[in-house]
Formats: C-alpha cells, structure tokens, sequence
C-alpha cells in the first residue's frame, strides 16, 4: 500500500529530563518510521512517553530540563537534531506541524481567527497580505467551518470545541505540511463532534497525501485510523505492528490487559480485567522489564532483564521475555 | 424491589445576565428541562449525553446543592423538593456523590483520616466509631491503613479516586450520585475503579446514578441508561435494549459514533453536522431537529412526547417512533 520510502524516521531516541529527584527518562529508546499518506498511532497512558516522542520531533523540548541525549530524528532523510533554531522555526508548522489536545487553550484569545491563520502563512510563505487572507477562507472552508468568511473574524471564544478545534487543524494545515502530529485531538470532544473531526482527518490525508501521527490513548481511535500502531509504557515502546495485527495476535501482558480492561459498547457483564498497580516513577524505574510488578506473567528473570525489542513476526515487534526465549540466542544477558 | 427516587418534571433554569434593560421577558438557560424518571434501589442508571446537555445539572438539582426550579423528587416515598435546613442536612446522609476530578475534589492540607472521617464527625460518631469506620473503608476500597495519616498529593489519580469514594461512603448512604468519576483516570486504572464500584454496589446495596460520557463505561455499569439532550430526556431504556436496538436518532448517532476497538468493524456511521444548539436559545419543536438527518416540518413545530416504544418499557421521544402500547 505505502511503497514509497518514509517521510520521517525516528531512530533510537532518548529525551530525558535533570530534575533535582533525578533523572527522568521521558523517551527512553523510541524507533519507528512513517510514509506519506499513512497514519502511525502512539498509544500509551500518561507518563508514558507519547506527548514526549512527539515534542521532540517538533524540536519542542524545554531545555533545560529536557534534553534529547540520544538519537536521530530524520525528515526527508535530514537529521533535525542537527538543525539551528532558525531551521527548525522553518520546518516546523510547514512541514511538520501539530495539534493539541486542548482546543480551548491552545489558541490566543486576544486575536481573531483571521489573524492567527495570516500569521502561520506568512511566516512560512511569502505571499502578499491578500492572498494570505483567501488562502485563510480556503483553509477554514476546508476544513468545514460553516459561513467561513464571517467566521474568520470571530474570536475563540465565539467557538464551539469541536469548532475550535477545526480551527487549529486548519492552522495545522495552513503550508500543506508532510507530517501532522496529531496530540490526542479528540480527547477533549464529545463523540459525535470526535467522529466529525476522525472524519475530517481521513479526507485531509487523502486530498494532501500526509503523514500523520496519532497520540492516543483511545484503542477505539486507533482501531478507527491507524494503519500501524505503536504502545508505550513508561518511555518505551513495548509493541509495534499493524493495527490489524495488535487487535488480532497483541502479544505483550500490557496491550492484552489494555484491551481486557476497556468495556465495549456490544458486550455486557462481565467484569472488567484490570490491570493491577499504577504506571512506575519515572525516576525510579524498577530494574528489568518496567511491566514487571504489574504483569500477570511475570518470571523470575523479568526482574533482572530488561527485554529487547524483538520481532517475532513479520514487521510485528514485542518487548517481552516471553516472546525473546522462543529464539533463545537474542536473549541478552544482564 | 422498591422505588428509591423518582423524579418527575424536574426543571432547573438558570437566569442569564445579559438581559435587555426595562425589557420585562429574563432571558433563561433551560439547563434542566422536565426530566422524570425513578430508580430501584440497588440499581444502577446511566446518565449519558454530550456536555452541555445538562447530565451533571440534573444530579446536582436531585442532591438538591441546587434548588431545582420546578419539579418534586420523592426520595423514599417523601417529597423532598422543599426540604431546607436541617430537615435537608439530615436527608444528605443517605445522598451522596462522587466528584469527577480526584485532584481538585480533596482537600489538600487535610490527611486522608481527616478527609474520609469528616463527615462523620459532623454528624457526630464516637472517635471509636469513626476509627473503625476508617479503617474499614480504606480496607473495602483497597487502600492500607498506614495511607491515612498521609496527604493527598502522596497518591496518584485512581487512589484519590478510592479516597473520594471511601469519603462518599462514610456515612452509609443509600443513593450515590457519580459525576463522570472515571474519566479523569487512565485507561488501565478506570477498570479498577468501575470494578470497584460494582463490588462495593453488592457490598452495602447501593443505588447509582451514574452520569458519563463514555459509552462504553455506562453500558458495562448500567442496568438501566438515559440519554439527554439539551435537558431534556430523549431516550430511557434497559441498558442492552438501549444499545442494541436505540430508537430515538440521536441515541442512534451517539452510538454509532463511538469508535470501537476493532479494527474489522465496518461500521454504519451517522455523522451529525453540526454542534449542539446553545441552551440558552434552544431550537423549537424537538430540539434535535436541527442535527437530526430525518427532520420533517412537523419536527421543527411540535416538540414529540416521552413515549413507550417496546413492550418492555422502552421510551423515546421522536414522532417517528410508533408508540406502542403494553
């Protein structure tokens, strides 16, 4: 289907944070690629890592305290950790461009939409004041925003969320960028307005060909879109494959237990398999498998190892000693 | 089994500002719009809709925190619509609720012992009382005894949520009100929770409304849901009845719009355009019509009554649903 070579490929990536209780290792070991016109979703809970993997692509890590110690990020085959800021002011919001979870903040509430939509134009495009402003009516149209040209003098504050949130997607789109990095965007919405915006996004990819990424922690969105999927626990990835793949042969104890522990909308009554304990302290990781102290499978030496990202099918990655003894000389010792 | 609560026609209108000056006719926000319905005790109902449509107004105006406009709730048999005072400070015992930000609904310079014992202490419990009621329901919802001399900010999200719980439980009530108490947590920590509830609904025959966003939640917790819409109820169903065979449109669209977590369903999806209208100045006739794809002229003119639409109780208020009659 996605023949062509990726757009983006992260490589080995490690953003860490220096805080004074230690170090935290927000993205610790990250590797994936993605091609144009395909929608790669990063699943995990909070303090996972997902919003961090994606804020160091975008260059947007707070440092100091953040720094990407490891890694490579390359786009259109250019390592971005290599680029000037001015570079990086550049790329972002042209050719990879994001948007937030949280409609209702992330747009300033002090200019009308006209405004921000002419100010991410003109600082990636030179074009004249007018045109900018037909490329803004252009955008919010669509995008669907009814009655787009009375619109576009409106404050944020005469929006809906889903509204709202139509609108920073346009500005995501203003310069047709390859990448779009999108931070759980429906989270903040109701259903019915989360299926307008879903919907939104696959007549995007298709008119423009881009590359998305969706963080999530929704499995029903990611099943809805996403044609690979990553999972995410404590700063690493602990699975990656196809989506059809992880809804029908997820291997790791934590993506089976996230799917055990969603209630469905068709099923009734039967009890919800939980997954005991909470997320670990990032600042004080248990030794070997993160998973380990809430996993139902754990063994002896998962408190010693840590795994390795292992395939053990075709393009279908598991972190897991369960999955590393069936080719037992992978195994690495501690 | 006994009816707890009903309530019938409730009504809560809040004034808007903004009216015109010397102009006679106050402009009001119909949060709640005449809802009716009665639960069974240790039954749970579901209160689903999209925000704004009043879910949390409603439960709020039946813990009378808010005086409802117009309208009676009978709690046990008794009116309790006009309770003020002390006669309403002793109902409160037996009507609780579970608040949706674990973060913001804790005191945080009170320890948990002080936290969960409060309302024990206002309704004036020996200490030997309130000391094995604590240590009892920090027991029941999973948390250890030495957990009570510590603050809130020394747990996460799910175990704040077990103390807000354990709080709400403190003077045994009878009624639970919950207000979206699981989306706030993370995926893997909301099954423990709702887990939680459950076993603790057997445990001391609790009754729940349980208001929530999330589909899927309130079908897998619900015996019975209702779904709103811009205050009103359109909809009131056993649960699997509801989800398998939704009559009202907009029930209909609500649920298909879920997304599920499989990635082989082809599903018929009813896209809505539009957002939900302004309550403030809600449309006429059905207030769905202007979303509905079905809308005829008789929608926009006539608002359709609450009606029975299955011989097992099933209601739904849309004039193209045939009414039928048990």
């Amino acid at each position: 289907m996605h023949t062509e070579s990726p757009i983006l490929q992260v490589e080995n990536l490690h953003t860490h944070f220096i805080t004074k209780a230690g170090i935290v290792k927000a993205v610790d070991g990250v590797d994936f690629d993605i091609k144009p016109g395909e929608t790669l979703g990063i699943v995990g809970e909070s303090g996972s890592g997902k919003s961090m993997t994606a804020m160091s692509i975008m260059g947007l890590i707070p440092s100091p305290p953040g720094k990407i110690v490891e890694g490579e990020i390359r786009f259109k085959g250019e390592n971005l950790l290599t680029k000037t800021k001015k570079q990086m002011r550049n790329i972002r919001g042209k050719e990879i461009s994001m948007v937030f979870q949280d409609p209702m903040t992330s747009l300033n509430p002090v200019f009308t939409i006209e405004k921000q939509l002419i100010e991410t134009i003109l600082a990636h495009e030179s074009f004249s004041k007018n045109q900018a402003r037909s490329r803004a009516l252009e955008l919010l149209h669509l995008v669907g925003i009814p009655d787009p040209k009375k619109r576009l003098k409106n404050y944020p504050h005469e929006f809906s969320g889903g509204m709202r949130q139509r609108v920073m997607i346009a500005i995501a789109l203003a310069c047709n960028p390859s990448v779009l990095i999108a931070d759980e965007p429906t989270t903040a919405l109701d259903v019915t307005i989360q299926a307008q915006i879903l919907e939104l996004f696959k007549k995007m990819q298709n008119e423009l060909n881009m590359a998305i990424i969706m963080i999530t922690h929704d499995l029903g969105v990611v099943a809805e879109v996403c044609d690979r999927v990553m999972v995410m626990y404590a700063g690493k990835p602990v699975e990656y494959t196809e989506t059809n793949h992880l809804f029908d042969q997820g291997k790791h104890p934590y993506t089976l237990g996230l799917m055990n522990s969603i209630p469905t909308i068709n099923k009734q009554k039967k009890k919800l398999e939980a997954i005991d304990g909470v997320p670990p302290d990032l600042r004080s990781l248990p030794k070997g498998c993160s998973f380990a102290p809430r996993c139902k499978h754990v063994m002896e030496a998962c408190l010693h190892i840590d795994p390795t990202l292992t395939e053990v099918n075709d393009h279908h990655f598991v972190r897991c000693l369960l999955y590393e003894e069936t080719n037992s000389e992978k195994v690495v010792s501690p | 089994m006994s009816t707890l609560l009903e309530v019938t026609n409730l009504k809560k209108h809040f004034p808007l500002k903004d009216s015109k000056l010397f102009s006679r006719e106050k402009p009001v926000l119909k949060a709640v719009d005449g809802i009716s319905f009665s639960i069974q005790s240790g039954e749970t109902l579901g209160l689903v809709g999209e925000s704004g449509c009043g879910k949390s107004t409603a439960g709020r105006s039946i813990l009378k925190l808010i005086n409802p406009t117009e309208g009676d709730i009978y709690f046990k048999g008794e009116n309790i619509s006009h309770y003020r005072g002390e006669k309403l400070r002793k109902l409160r015992k037996d009507m609780q609720l579970i608040f949706q930000d674990p973060y913001a609904s804790l005191n945080p310079r009170k320890t948990i012992a002080q936290t969960i014992t409060e309302p024990m202490k206002i309704f004036q419990l020996s200490k030997e009382e309130q000391y094995k009621k604590l240590e009892r329901l920090l027991d029941v919802v999973g948390l250890r005894s030495y957990h009570k001399d510590r603050y809130p900010h020394e747990f996460s999200g799910g175990q704040r949520q077990r103390i807000g719980i354990a709080r709400s439980l403190a003077l045994d009530p009878e009624l639970v009100i919950c207000d979206e108490p699981v989306s706030a947590l993370d995926v893997s920590i909301q099954a423990q929770v709702i887990n939680l509830m459950e076993d603790l609904q057997e445990e001391f025959n609790l009754t729940y409304i349980f208001i929530a966003h999330d589909l899927s939640v309130v079908h897998h917790i619900s015996d019975r849901v209702a779904v709103m819409y811009l205050g009103e109820i359109v909809e009131i169903a056993e649960a699997n009845e509801l989800y398998q065979d939704p009559k009202h449109p907009y029930t209909q669209a609500l649920l298909s719009a879920v997304p599920e977590a499989n990635p082989h369903l082809e599903k018929q999806r009813i896209i809505l355009k539009g957002d939900l209208p302004s309550p403030a100045n809600p449309p006429s006739g059905c207030k769905f019509h202007t979303r509905c794809p079905f809308a005829e002229e008789i929608c926009r003119q006539e608002k359709p009554e609450l009606k029975q639409v299955s011989s097992n109780g099933q209601m739904a208020a849309c004039h193209f649903v045939r009414e039928v009659v048990s």
